[in-house]
């Protein structure tokens, strides 16, 4: 089972980068009480029957991994709202895309941690493959107030590349830098 | 910080390239990202190598992420591609192991023995989940 929220969200984000999507959206919102996230793709999509079986920890469409019969990503969501009392819903046609939105009530004692979202940003963009991705974020709470957008082949473009520890060390400092108020908080709320 | 003064920092970088760092360049750190290794921890491991990587001043290493390599009993998993030493598939690499492949296996040319696991699952190499 996944430790924190943004696990959750990164394995979304890899389903989305996986199912051959050229543009994956993510939107992560936190207030005080909550932490609302979507994640949407326009990559190969499921059947309704596929959609049927997607929260089945048991089930898999056997191209990843040959052979092997678990699906765990979805699974673990779902089995994490119903312990805390979240939302989670699921939408996806064949052939058009997928998105999956999910909400966490951050005082339920079974809410799992928030986790980093400046970590969890830096794997989801740097994540292997051709496609764009664009993550909204936004946070409010009584003392702090702020948003931003992170384009994939913006800062790409902006660090030279993903490839070597020196472009990817320069966009972990920034991502850390739009995150800095919020992963004080986290640290102290419940990591 | 702006996007321009990411730029900026990039291009101080570049004027500032130590040889040494470029001398890292055919070293290469796979991590293994599934969702059995999210679920272990991989996330926080990805960030110690970021982190090791720049207090040892290596700027051209290649780090990269996968799937799930086969290994799930011992994620997070691993494995480090470089010249002088084998391919080596590291298992159970937290955050103070991910320190330790860097100052020994990296730098020492030296195998942390106690987190050796092999080569990834057939399948996984025959569809190119190995970079």
């Amino acid at each position: 089972m996944h430790r924190t929220i943004c696990d959750f969200a990164l394995d979304l984000v890899q389903n989305s980068i996986e199912a051959r999507s050229s543009l994956v959206m993510c939107d992560l919102f936190e207030t005080e009480d909550e932490l609302t996230v979507f994640v949407a793709d326009n990559g190969c999509g499921m059947s309704p029957e596929q959609l049927e079986k997607a929260r089945d920890p048991f089930f898999t469409d056997g191209v990843k991994h040959v052979e092997r019969e678990v699906g765990l990503g979805l699974a673990f969501l779902a089995q994490a709202i119903e312990m805390s009392g979240g939302e989670f819903e699921i939408d996806s046609r064949e052939g058009q895309g997928t998105s999956v939105k999910f909400r966490f009530d951050k005082s339920n004692i079974d809410t799992p941690p928030v986790g980093s979202v400046a970590n969890t940003f830096f794997a989801a963009l740097t994540y292997p493959g051709e496609h764009e991705m664009v993550i909204n974020r936004k946070y409010s709470d009584s003392a702090n107030v702020f948003s931003y957008s992170l384009t994939r082949s913006e800062l790409a473009d902006a660090v030279g590349g993903f490839e070597t520890s020196g472009s990817l060390q320069l966009l972990r400092t920034y991502l850390r830098s739009q995150e800095d108020v919020s992963e004080e908080k986290a640290v102290g709320r419940k990591n | 910080m702006t996007l321009e003064e990411l730029r900026k920092l990039r291009e101080e970088q570049k004027k500032s390239l130590s040889r040494r760092s470029t001398d890292n360049k055919d070293i290469q750190i796979i991590v293994g990202m599934g969702t059995c290794g999210i679920a272990a921890g991989a996330k926080e491991t990805l960030d110690a190598f970021m982190e090791e990587l720049d207090e040892q001043d290596l700027s051209s290493v290649k780090v990269t992420q996968t799937g799930c390599m086969g290994l799930c009993y011992v994620e997070p998993t691993v494995e480090v591609i470089m010249p002088d030493m084998p391919d080596v598939i590291y298992g159970k690499v937290d955050p103070e192991i991910a320190r330790k492949i860097i100052r020994k296996h990296v730098l020492n040319k030296t195998m942390v023995n106690d987190h050796v696991f092999d080569r990834p699952a057939a399948d996984i190499v025959e569809e190119g989940g190995k970079q």
